[in-house]
């Protein structure tokens, strides 16, 4: 019994004293940066991304009046670091973005830019090359929709 | 029942281990407690629990600090020139700091009052005075922006302002020193100050939701010095209370002159009444020139308009207005009890805090019990309206705040240290030193209906050791009380900027929610806006250079622009075309007579800049924005006045000629 207090004692001298560090990570603050872990999650798909797009119904041929107003979005919110052809700006040029991606995954990435950029494996080789994190533009549903059908206009559906 | 012993036995050791081994300090002898520092850590990534919102005195600025971490968040600009976030110096900012006597870069910011619905803190706007060229500014608390800035003619000193009714009906000013009227002759021997100057009470009306102010009415009233104010709340809702020194109406060596005297005045102004004389017709129109600033968030720029006339009543024609409640030498505090029953005046010359009751003020006026009349104001026997005096509370007392619990706090400059004592029976239950010669104090809420008694800070004038030496200049002290018990406790001593006066203080949830992260580039409608990059352009209208360029991680459109000339007046209208949290882009030209720009996502800020001298001037962004921040630059060349170059601008494609890269040295 004495022997199993002095135990215990010394137990609790350790908890008490030595876990300084246990008691500050309790406030640390939760850092989603560790891409590794949220990749080797398999509930994770990568060609959806992280977003609340789960399912974007697309037409068999062009909306024109939804591109046009996806145009103009790329005007004012997109167009200084995108070009329309295949070249480089700051980010990659968008020809051929509607093959390389589904339609989910690109409404998710305008939309969600920050955890897609912590988490997404294609999302992060793109910033290896552009070093520049995309800026969050806070598009709306319905501009990052005219988006996506400005894109596929970009990309030759009629 | 031996398990019953193994476990008391157990219980007997935690306790001994919990005694012994905490691992806490035990710091003997010192003023502080040694759970101090836990009470005022906020751990790295979380936020404090009350925003503090602290005058910045002589810098012209208003500061906000969090509590209890003591940490500065953010100094808002008002009333003085901002380099660093180009207030002032952009042509969008440059009219909010213009006035009857043109554009003022300065000014003494003293007193800070947060809008109220109902006695309680809402959380919409704080008030802010200009001291020296009497102003009155509203800063917006969804972007901690100043939104409004109202100058106060007839006045000078604007020190008793800008404190505020209890549903933000009004906000007041009044002048601490009297001056002639600002359309009488002013150029007249100064010794016929009682003859000829005049005190002026300003009430600048608050509209219910955009805030706008308006001076509503002014009361001229004696030729004295009005030092501070409170509103009434609750029961003395409808009236306001001033201190006044000087009574002797003294012009020169104030400091004897105007000490003479026993007692001088609080001044009670029954504005309920003051609005029915408005409405009666009882006002006189009066010409004056003042100057109103107002900053529109949606075309991010200021007007500024003069104004030419202000309504006056007359405190000595319009009888049951204005009353004087004697009270001892040279009061400075005026401050309300959370009932609105206790009205403490506090001598900064006295022994004594004499507390009046504004149910017996009541009822010495309806019994006309008066002393007699100064300058056609009666004046109540000091008997008739006092509550009672608290005796030796300490040496000059100066401010008063309250915990909501019946207790009251007071500040003493002269013995340096803040006094608890009761409400009710007036005794002194705990006083703790300051470091050193406290001014104002503050108790978030402390001043309205609904006090939040946790902490309490003092703001003191005079530094001297508390940090490490900076030279013979040194920052302002302060130090954070924790008054939740009965005994106050010393937690926190920290540096603040300029010199604080008053302050406020609300609890975090009831702004931070509604703070503004950026700006809608679709709402933007500043004439000068650059909707994308594609309507980036130059255009020369004679000798102006208006240049639509928009930022964005990270270059400039355009970032190569020639055929600018010497003597040009070029505007850079910048737009941000980021649309997330903090990224500011910063905006900078060589040489400029200018400040920096510093522009917030969505929104437009103008650079003008008159170049003098021919040559290339580069422009940068001089806030780190991203990887690629030092590549966030370009280039104006500026050729002699008369020089043919022709107007060009680009980006990307102003590449050198084939055969320059192929012989650099050429």
């Amino acid at each position: 019994m004495k022997k199993l207090l002095m135990l215990l004692f010394a137990a609790i001298y350790l908890a008490a004293c030595g876990g300084g560090g246990q008691n500050n990570s309790a406030e640390t603050p939760k850092t989603n940066t560790d891409a590794k872990t949220e990749n080797g999650n398999p509930s994770y798909d990568p060609n959806r991304g992280e977003g609340k797009f789960t399912k974007v119904e697309v037409g068999a041929s062009l909306d024109v009046a939804m591109a046009d107003n996806g145009e103009k979005v790329y005007g004012v919110k997109c167009g200084s670091c995108h070009k329309l052809s295949d070249e480089k700006l700051v980010g990659p040029g968008w020809k051929g973005v509607t093959s390389r991606h589904t339609p989910e995954w690109i409404m998710n990435f305008v939309t969600n830019t920050d955890e897609m950029l912590n988490k997404d494996p294609k999302a992060q080789a793109q910033l290896e090359i552009c070093l520049v994190r995309m800026p969050n533009q806070n598009l709306s549903d319905d501009e990052a929709r005219s988006l996506y059908e400005f894109m596929r206009k970009n990309d030759g559906v009629k | 029942m031996k398990r019953m012993k193994s476990l008391l036995l157990i219980t007997m050791m935690l306790m001994t281990v919990t005694e012994y081994f905490s691992c806490k300090p035990k710091n003997a002898g010192t003023a502080v407690n040694s759970d101090a520092a836990s009470k005022v850590y906020v751990a790295p990534g979380k936020y404090d629990e009350f925003y503090n919102f602290v005058s910045g005195g002589f810098s012209g600025q208003l500061s906000v600090y969090g509590l209890p971490s003591g940490r500065l968040l953010r100094v808002i600009p008002v009333f003085s020139v901002d380099p660093e976030k180009g207030y002032g110096y952009s042509e969008e900012t440059k009219p909010m700091l213009n006035t009857s006597h043109g554009f003022v870069p300065w000014d003494d910011l003293h007193h800070t009052d947060l809008s109220q619905t109902n006695g309680e803190i809402d959380g919409r706007w704080i008030f802010v005075n200009g001291n020296n060229t009497p102003r009155v500014a509203r800063v917006d608390l969804t972007t901690f922006r100043t939104h409004e800035i109202i100058e106060l003619p007839n006045s000078a000193g604007n020190h008793s302002s800008p404190f505020i009714t209890e549903n933000t009906e009004y906000v007041v000013a009044g002048t601490r020193f009297s001056v002639p009227p600002d359309n009488a002759n002013g150029d007249i021997p100064i010794n016929t100050y009682k003859q000829n100057f005049k005190g002026y009470i300003s009430f600048i009306s608050v509209g219910k939701e955009d805030g706008k102010m308006d001076i509503a009415f002014q009361i001229q009233c004696p030729g004295i010095n009005f030092d501070l104010s409170h509103a009434g709340k609750g029961k003395s809702h409808g009236w306001f209370f001033f201190s006044c020194y000087n009574t002797e109406q003294a012009n020169t060596l104030l400091e004897v002159n105007a000490s003479q005297k026993d007692k001088d005045f609080i001044m009670a102004v029954n504005w309920k009444k003051a609005e029915e004389y408005l409405k009666a017709g009882k006002g006189k129109k009066v010409s004056v020139k003042y100057a109103h600033n107002t900053y529109d968030e949606k075309t991010h720029s200021a007007t500024s308009e003069i104004r030419n006339e202000v309504i006056v009543l007359d405190s000595k024609e319009l009888k049951d207005l204005c009353y004087f409640i004697p009270c001892p030498k040279s009061p400075h505090g005026c401050d309300v009890d959370p009932t609105g029953e206790y009205i403490v005046g506090s001598g900064k010359l006295a022994a004594l805090i004499p507390v009046f009751s504004f149910d017996k003020m009541q009822k010495a006026i309806a019994d006309k019990a008066f002393e007699g009349e100064y300058e056609g104001i009666p004046v109540i026997k000091y008997e008739a309206a006092l509550h009672g005096e608290v005796q030796k509370p300490g040496l000059g007392p100066l401010h008063t705040e309250f915990d909501g619990r019946g207790n009251a706090y007071t500040t003493f400059f002269v013995s340096s240290e803040v006094v608890k004592w009761g409400l009710k029976d007036l005794q002194v239950i705990d006083r703790v030193p300051t470091y050193y010669s406290v001014g104002h104090l503050m108790i978030p809420g402390g001043d309205s209906k609904k006090p939040n008694g946790k902490y309490l800070v003092a703001y003191n004038k005079i530094t001297k050791d508390r940090y490490l030496p900076t030279g013979p200049e040194l920052s302002q002290s302060a130090q954070l009380y924790d008054i939740s018990g009965d005994k106050m406790q010393l937690l926190l001593d920290y540096p603040t900027i300029g010199e604080p006066h008053y302050a406020q203080a609300v609890a975090a949830d009831v702004i931070k929610d509604k703070s503004v992260k950026f700006f809608k580039i679709e709402e933007n409608a500043h004439p000068y806006l650059t909707k994308g990059e594609g309507e980036s352009k130059v255009v020369r209208e004679g000798n102006k250079v208006h240049i639509y360029m928009t930022a964005i991680r990270s270059h400039f459109a355009p970032d190569n622009i020639e055929g600018i000339k010497v003597g040009d007046e070029v505007y850079f209208h910048l737009t941000n075309l980021e649309q997330d949290w903090d990224v500011p882009h910063g905006f900078a030209v060589k040489g400029a007579l200018n400040a920096e720009l510093l522009i917030m996502p969505g929104e437009t800020q103008t650079l003008k800049w008159i170049p003098e001298k021919v040559g290339i001037y580069p422009i940068y962004c001089t806030d780190f924005c991203s990887a690629l921040h030092q590549e966030m630059s370009g280039y104006v060349r500026v050729s002699p006045a008369g020089s043919n170059v022709p107007l060009t601008f680009s980006l990307g494609t102003n590449q050198p000629a084939a055969d320059n890269t192929a012989n650099p040295g050429k």
